[in-house]
């Protein structure tokens, strides 16, 4: 890891002045993505601000419709939170089955989003809840957030402040994980309620996170596993690696759907 | 050379650091506290988990700085007074550990565990181990050390 300084701001407005004075700066959530990448020398920054002492950007609120959480809050506060237990357990349970316990303790919400790793669980949330990201700049739709593979609608002095998921009537999510990583090989989250009815699938999308518009048309009056019988996604535009082939992922996506659908209720 | 303080098992500590200093860096090459290893540097193995405010974290995936003002505790803080924590006793008991290297990690967590759970089934133990491996063990008497030291813990 090349040097670098850092800088620890209390509030939004210094972190976005010591990220914007910086020749190239970079934030950071809970760094177990980012110092892993500066370790493999894969980004060199003139400056890092630690965005983990802005308690601005930390806690869950629950608004009777919605809950509310901070970018700052880490995936162990969101699956051990009794409000997201008792309205979102699907979203409680997709943060307790992130990594391991260390990386919980560390990884936010907010990291986990702007890196959009393909294979990262909070995007299929997102997603599939049909949440909406709160910048210091403006709000933003999920649908509009994940913009492909590591990549999303975030400007580059802007900073993810807090999402808000609207409460659903049921939801649920079935992860395929990795053995070695817990990443998801195939992760697929399926819901219904304001947002409509939606299924979003992630680790399987070469672009990263994506809806599957015939499952959630199928599932629309028919809220059932049944209902997606027959229904499989194209592997010409999923990912093969080592771990799964694009057929193998394809196949994955109908299991974990139907998994997802029926655990929901 | 930017400078940190924190509290390092219950002792003040203030160094000399660069922004990419680790804090398992910190511990062992400042404080020369080498109970915590390194052993991927990687993010995956746990050997070098420490508590940063009560809570398990990769030492090797922080950095120093991030622990201003933290309460550090490390595998050199678990004995009191020449008397080892009932989970380090429960690791020589129950042969919890062959050759070492993996050890502080592993009680380091364990004690995370123990401090939310009391009482863990073997399921929830090897569940909150995924992030520790063990290159000697098996796991079996690492787990069996746990739910030794669990129960002799509840009293
Ligand atoms: C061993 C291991 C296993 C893992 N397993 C999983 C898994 O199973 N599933 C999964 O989903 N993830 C997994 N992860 C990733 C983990 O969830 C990370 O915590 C997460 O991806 C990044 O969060 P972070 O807070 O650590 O972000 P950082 O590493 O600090 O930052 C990541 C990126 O986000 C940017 N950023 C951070 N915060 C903000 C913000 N508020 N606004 C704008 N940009 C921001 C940073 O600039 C950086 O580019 C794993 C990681 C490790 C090390
Ligand atoms: S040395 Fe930190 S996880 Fe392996
Ligand atoms: S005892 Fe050797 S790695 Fe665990």
């Amino acid at each position: 890891m090349y040097d670098f300084n850092y800088h620890r701001p209390k509030s939004i407005d210094e972190a976005l002045s010591a990220l914007t004075s910086a020749s190239d700066g970079k934030l950071m959530g809970g760094g177990q993505t980012l110092l892993p990448t500066l370790k493999m020398r894969l980004a060199s920054p003139s400056d890092v601000v630690d965005l983990g002492a802005i308690s601005d950007l930390k806690g869950i609120s629950d608004q009777g419709g919605a809950i509310v959480i901070g970018a700052g809050t880490t995936h162990a506060e969101v699956a051990s939170n009794a409000a997201v237990k008792s309205k979102i357990p699907a979203l409680a349970a997709l943060a307790d089955g992130i990594g391991d316990p260390q990386v919980r303790n560390r990884g936010t919400l907010g990291g986990s989003i702007a890196n959009n790793d393909p294979a990262a669980d909070y995007p299929a949330a997102l997603l599939g809840l049909g949440a909406s990201v709160k910048t210091n700049k403006r709000d933003i739709a999920a649908d509009d957030f994940f913009t492909g593979m590591f990549e999303t609608a975030l400007a580059d002095d802007e900073i993810v402040v807090s999402v808000s998921f609207p409460v659903p009537e049921k939801a649920s999510y079935a992860k395929f994980p990795n053995p070695a990583s817990r990443y998801a090989v195939v992760g697929v989250l399926a819901s219904k309620g304001p947002a409509g009815v939606r299924v979003a699938v992630t680790g399987a999308g070469q672009g990263g996170v994506f809806r599957v518009a015939a499952m959630e048309s199928a599932l629309d009056g028919n809220f059932s596993a049944e209902a997606l019988a027959g229904i499989s996604v194209p592997s010409g535009d999923l990912n093969a690696d080592i771990h799964a082939s694009a057929e193998y992922r394809a196949h994955l996506v109908g299991v974990m759907a139907k998994r997802a659908v029926e655990a929901a209720g | 050379m930017p400078s940190v303080s924190m509290t390092v098992n219950g002792k003040a500590v203030t160094g000399e650091v660069e922004g990419r200093t680790l804090l398992v860096e910190f511990l062992r090459q400042n404080l020369n506290l080498t109970g915590t290893h390194v052993g991927c540097d990687t993010s995956q193995c746990g050997a070098c988990v420490v508590h940063v405010n009560g809570k398990s974290v990769k030492s090797c995936t922080t950095l120093a700085l991030q622990a201003e003002g933290a309460e550090v505790s490390t595998i050199e803080g678990m004995a009191t007074n020449g008397d080892l924590h009932p989970i380090q006793a429960a690791f020589k008991e129950h042969h919890g550990l062959q050759c070492g290297f993996c050890t502080p990690g592993m009680v380091m967590s364990a004690a995370d565990l123990l401090q939310q759970n009391q009482d863990p089934s073997e399921t929830e133990v090897r569940e909150w181990l995924e992030g520790n491996i063990c290159r000697c063990t098996g796991y079996q008497n690492i787990v069996k050390a746990i739910q030794a030291a669990s129960q002799e813990m509840k009293g």
